[in-house]
């Protein structure tokens, strides 16, 4: 069992508030992962609950008992550091069985531990070296190895991948994503990179100026977003956003005035605002189609493209100089300057309120289901 | 015009002669010293001065005819050791915590400390002096090895602190997490980790203490005396004879020497190994 709650946490540096306030819940067997900007926090709510920084106010309990104020070594906890933290002067195997020996672990069982999880990552032939005699991604591994053979309640991740090159870091994302399902383990994962987000959470925690923004599953936070800051935060390009204003509102449709030149009916039920209220659309580079002229809704001229193959992202100017990203097929480019005319996927929109707070598309009764 | 190889080759020819030079410069009055402690009085201070002589052990068979040698040499590696060993007890945990457990006053705690070293020592002579004649402490080894432990301490204090500064917090809250208590995550991580700059550290200490003369000369006659008192008492009273005191130098200086030519091995060794990344 693992299940850990954080109540009211708060967590200030010399005077300046760091954590400001944070309520969670981790599940037992959870894969949660923290995401943010720099600088927001997770670092620091990580070793909060690791129990490296001292609690400002609030509680952290795991599985029911309170452990704010307990020593790190007591909260039978692991993390895996980002810059791995090996300890230099041991071998492999020792740095395995580090926290074995401490706790007077009979040597049997400590081998037996040690030689499964060398064999779960593929360290076997490297126990007797020194991680100096390792490469980036085997040292790694057995910082995860050294977490693993302690079998603790959640492992704790601080960036893990971010020092590893980038086809390493699809490999190891894969591995920790096994990971996770073989040893049936609960974790906490500190990322800036949302694709691991998206790919590894079973729940992702965004942190943004040491607040939660959002706690959702990744498709949700993608599909409602909570608020501007979450919706601007996740997907790759970024959402495009446009001002407006809202015209004409029936039970089934919401009219928005864009301020780039189009007017919009978007098929809502509940658009919450009045006629007049000024809002934000938030449209996904993928919910943009360029149309032949006449059929569209937006004129935009064309800023530079980054052509992936599979992708062309087309980066756009409107008429009041807002920026949007727009997603297209790999075998389209247009020119530098050229006008182009593009449709709304209408059904996809996100529309925000002045305070920047998403106004659900669902009814009401479709929101409580 | 040179190509890039041999204007590549001439700075280093260039380099190389300026440190031999340089080091040849430094070494002389240390070849000067020993060459003349083989030399006759009337060698030693014959004008021009002589570089080819007919070399004889005579002054070295005064000496140990005159003094007991041993007994200086034993208390010197004595003093030495232990004042290192102790400052050394006390500066890993003060620059432990230091290093890893910075508060609002750490850096003005170290830069205080390093001021207490710019107060001559002749300022506190009579103080201690006096401290340690009632205590019953004048000639007495506990005395320099408390001494010597305390003057050195600021800059041991501050090479530890250098050394541990070195090394990610990281590693030792890996520990931590791990399940060590402070004693095991100093012992078992810190301490093997830092080991090189340990030992050049005290290497550093007890090259201080062996060569320490103020102190030593002020509050020991004989029972506590160290080596550099025994040099010492070859300077004055009989007036000048260089040939001897040459000697008694050299004999003073040889078993540090040879003691940091024997660990210099190890210690580069140990610095090396140290690196962390
Ligand atoms: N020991 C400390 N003393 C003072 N301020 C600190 C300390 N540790 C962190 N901070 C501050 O707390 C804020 C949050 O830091 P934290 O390391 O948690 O950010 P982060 O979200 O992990 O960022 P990144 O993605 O860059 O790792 C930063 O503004 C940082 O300057
Ligand atoms: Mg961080």
């Amino acid at each position: 069992m693992a299940d850990l709650s954080i109540r009211n946490l708060q967590k200030g540096f010399d005077g300046h508030a760091i954590i400001q306030g944070i309520d969670l819940d981790v599940r037992d067997r959870e894969f949660v992962v923290f995401v943010g900007p720099s600088g927001c926090g997770k670092s620091t709510l990580l070793r909060l609950i690791a129990g490296l920084e001292e609690v400002t106010s609030g509680t952290i309990s795991l599985d029911g008992k309170d452990i704010t104020d307990l020593a790190p070594a007591k909260r039978d906890l692991a993390m895996v550091f980002q810059t791995y933290a090996l300890y230099p002067h041991m071998t492999v195997r020792k740095n395995l069985s580090f926290a074995l020996d401490l706790a007077r672990v009979d040597k049997a069982t400590v081998k037996a531990k040690v030689d499964n999880a060398a064999r779960i990552l593929e360290l076997e032939r490297l126990l007797e070296r020194k991680p100096k005699q390792l490469s980036g991604g085997q040292r790694q591994r057995v910082a995860i190895g050294r977490a693993i053979v302690r079998n603790p309640k959640i492992f704790l991740f601080d960036e893990p991948l971010s020092n590893l090159d980038a086809a390493l870091r699809v490999q190891t994302r894969l591995e920790l994503a096994r990971l996770h399902k073989e040893l049936k383990a609960t974790m906490i994962y500190v990322t800036h990179d949302q694709v691991e987000a998206m790919t590894l959470a079973d729940k992702v925690v965004v942190l943004n100026g040491g607040r939660v923004e959002q706690v959702g599953s990744p498709l949700d936070l993608y599909n409602h977003p909570a608020n501007l800051f979450v919706a601007g935060f996740l997907g790759t390009p970024k959402m495009g956003f446009l001002r407006g204003t809202v015209g004409a509102v029936d039970g089934s449709s919401c009219e928005v005035q864009l301020e780039a030149g189009a007017k919009l009916t978007l098929p809502r039920q509940a658009c919450g605002q009045k006629a007049g209220a000024s809002v934000t659309l938030g449209v996904r580079p993928e919910h943009f189609n360029i149309v032949p002229a006449g059929e569209g809704q937006l004129q935009v001229v064309a800023d530079v493209s980054e052509r992936l193959g599979s992708d062309t992202y087309c980066h756009v100017r409107t008429a009041n100089g807002e920026q949007l990203t727009i997603r297209v097929r790999g075998d389209f480019g247009p020119a530098y300057g050229q006008p182009l005319e593009l449709a709304f996927d209408t059904a996809h929109c996100h529309l925000f309120d002045a305070a920047g707070v998403a106004i659900d598309k669902r009814s009401a009764a479709e929101q409580a289901a | 015009m040179l190509t890039l190889k041999q204007s590549r080759r001439l700075q280093s020819v260039v380099v190389g002669t300026l440190s031999w030079a340089v080091a040849l410069l430094i070494f002389f009055p240390i070849f000067w010293m020993i060459l003349t402690s083989f030399k006759t009085e009337m060698d030693a201070i014959a004008t021009p001065p002589q570089l080819f002589f007919a070399p004889t052990l005579e002054n070295y068979l005064h000496i140990n005819e005159r003094s007991d040698y041993f007994s200086f040499a034993w208390n010197s590696v004595l003093i030495s050791f232990s004042a290192t060993v102790l400052s050394m007890l006390i500066a890993v945990p003060a620059a432990y915590s230091m290093a890893f457990h910075e508060s609002r006053h750490t850096k003005r705690t170290l830069l205080w400390m390093l001021s207490t070293k710019m107060l001559p020592p002749v300022g506190v002579l009579m103080p201690i002096y006096l401290l340690c004649k009632s205590m019953g402490l004048l000639d007495s080894r506990i005395a320099l090895i408390v001494i010597y432990t305390l003057i050195n301490l600021p800059i041991v204090v501050w090479m530890v602190y250098t050394y541990f500064k070195d090394i990610p917090v990281d590693i030792l809250e890996a520990a931590r997490l791990d399940g060590a208590t402070t004693f095991q995550e100093i012992g078992r991580v810190l301490l093997p980790i830092a080991r090189g700059g340990l030992a050049s550290t005290m290497l550093l200490s007890l090259i201080l203490c062996w060569n320490e003369a103020f102190w030593s000369l002020n509050l020991t006659s004989s029972a506590a005396a160290p080596l550099t008192a025994l040099v010492a008492s070859y300077s004055s009273p009989e007036g000048l004879f260089w040939a001897k005191l040459s000697a008694v130098s050299t004999l003073a200086c040889a078993p540090i020497l040879i003691f940091g030519w024997i660990s210099q091995k190890q210690l580069v060794r140990g610095l090396s190994f140290g690196a962390v990344k």
